[in-house]
């Protein structure tokens, strides 16, 4: 995949496509990157809205399809989005919690066409608990694992670690081993929507860190082939941003569960931007002709020390949206970076992060739900803006 | 990792379970299709993974590359590409299940 860090004077065609086809969820993860304002939008998509949305972006050159949600199994045309998305010739991964999932829907999958399942393994703490004292939900799982693996998928795991859970790693990586997983991500939580909420709460310790990696790499000496594990460390613990989305605008296209089109699928939450819809527009104007995917193409919006930087080519200066969390303004560098001059944000969080024990905040955790979403809802009704200072002092 | 075993001219070489050769009109190329990834195939990469389909040996698919672009000498090109392939997990020696 190639990638343009200058002004593109010809723009890439979008490769993967990520279908939120629904906010509906039956669980409340408090890490979930859904946008913590879901209560608010305009109504779901319709199972025509989505069936032409993969026949536009397929006609751009689309190859990738990620099904995810919400709770994807909740929308009752999965099976007819999946043949769809087969005959035109994507490779459709679902992104599953497993929960809702039948061996009758698993089967109707399979032999629509679905390339690829991931389990994501969606952590409550009692959820958590269950997991790793082997009771409900490992059995559920195992369950789920059991019949992906009859339909002749390979078993993914994703694990999302935090403040809370990270500890746990070894008995997560046992788990895993008795479910036979084949590929197990373990990701740490991403700050962004209620993950960003919660963040005081998720961020763990470098010291936590540092030992999940390690009895992660024992674990891989020991387990060999039989199963690949990826340990993705959070960004915050880093000094130079993550190359998001490979660059705005550039391989990469979100479609929301009422239809909006995004660069990635935080940006929604980037003022001034208004991003179309596919109740209005095709997938090619959108694409290559909206202003919401053509604000951060190319470099031209960059400032200091992005600007002259011989890494914008590499990271395109980082998240967008991370810096608009972080800093107020989506043209700072991403605050990751130690070049940036808000990296204190980030080293300051890492700080209050590293005193072990209960976190230091004054925000209690909130879960995923639709009275947390609304009371957010009211809350970005008031005139502040909303960078982290202004969250954490209400 | 566990050593891959060499190929050899007798190997019959096949996709993995789960990917996918296609041709993809929109980049104008043939593509590898796997979780979460893609590769992009030169035209010579495609000509020699449109052959690879578990019935047929390297040389097999030499001799038939051979036939279909007479006057080249392509063994040692094509072995070199298929021992890339390997070491990516793109192609795998035929396996019974
Ligand atoms: S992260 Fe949890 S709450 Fe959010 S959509 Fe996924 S399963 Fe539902
Ligand atoms: S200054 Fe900007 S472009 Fe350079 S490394 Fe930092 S974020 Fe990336």
């Amino acid at each position: 995949m190639e990638t343009a860090g200058s002004v593109p004077n010809k723009i890439s065609n979008p490769l993967w496509l990520l279908a939120e086809l629904t906010y509906k969820c039956p669980l409340h993860c408090v890490f979930c990157y859904n946008p913590v304002d879901y209560t608010s939008y305009g109504e779901e998509l319709g199972t025509e809205d989505w069936l032409r949305v993969l026949r536009q972006s397929r006609e751009l050159g689309a190859t990738q399809l990620g099904l995810s949600g919400g709770e994807p199994l909740m929308r009752d045309d999965l099976e007819i989005i999946v043949r769809e998305a087969r005959q035109l010739g994507y490779y459709s991964n679902l992104i599953t919690s497993g929960i809702g999932l039948t061996e009758k829907r698993l089967a109707a999958f399979k032999e629509g066409g679905l390339d690829h399942i991931q389990i994501s393994f969606q952590d409550s703490s009692r959820e958590m608990n269950d997991f790793i004292s082997s009771t409900k939900t490992f059995e559920l799982k195992s369950k789920v694992a059991q019949w992906v693996k009859e339909h002749e998928y390979p078993i993914v795991l994703n694990v999302v670690l935090h403040r809370m859970n990270i500890d746990h790693i070894a008995q997560i990586l046992e788990m895993a081993e008795r479910m036979e997983v084949e590929y197990l991500e373990l990701a740490n939580t991403q700050y962004y929507g209620w993950g960003f909420v919660n963040r005081d709460h998720l961020l763990p310790t470098r010291d936590q860190v540092e030992r999940a990696e390690h009895v992660t790499n024992e674990f891989r000496a020991r387990i060999g082939d039989r199963m690949k594990i990826y340990f993705v460390v959070p960004d915050y613990h880093s000094n130079r941003p993550k190359a998001c989305m490979n660059g705005w605008g550039s391989v990469f296209v979100t479609v929301t569960a009422d239809g909006l089109v995004l660069p990635c699928h935080e940006a929604r939450m980037l003022p001034g931007l208004t991003f179309p819809s596919v109740r209005d527009h095709d997938m090619r104007w959108i694409w290559y002709d909206s202003p919401g995917f053509n604000a951060y193409r190319g470099d031209s919006w960059m400032k200091e020390p992005c600007r002259d930087c011989p890494d914008k080519a590499k990271d395109f200066g980082g998240c967008r949206c991370q810096a608009f969390m972080l800093t107020g303004d989506a043209t700072n560098a991403d605050p990751v970076c130690d070049l940036s001059p808000y990296h204190h944000i980030v080293t300051d969080a890492v700080d209050r992060a590293n005193v072990p024990g209960k976190p230091v905040t004054v925000s209690p955790i909130l879960f995923r739900d639709d009275r947390n979403s609304r009371q957010l809802v009211e809350k970005k009704q008031e005139p502040t803006t909303e960078t982290l200072e202004g969250l954490q002092h209400r | 990792m566990a050593e891959r075993a060499p190929l050899t001219t007798d190997t019959v070489p096949e996709l993995p379970r789960h990917f996918r050769f296609q041709w993809e009109p929109a980049q104008n190329a043939h593509v590898l299709l796997f979780p979460e990834g893609m590769v992009k195939l030169s035209e010579s990469a495609g000509e020699i993974l449109k052959r690879v389909n578990g019935a047929v040996s390297v040389s097999g698919i030499i001799k038939d590359l051979e036939r279909t672009f007479p006057g080249a000498d392509l063994g040692q090109d094509v072995m070199d590409f298929l021992e890339i392939a390997h070491g990516n997990g793109w192609i795998r020696p035929k396996q019974d299940k």
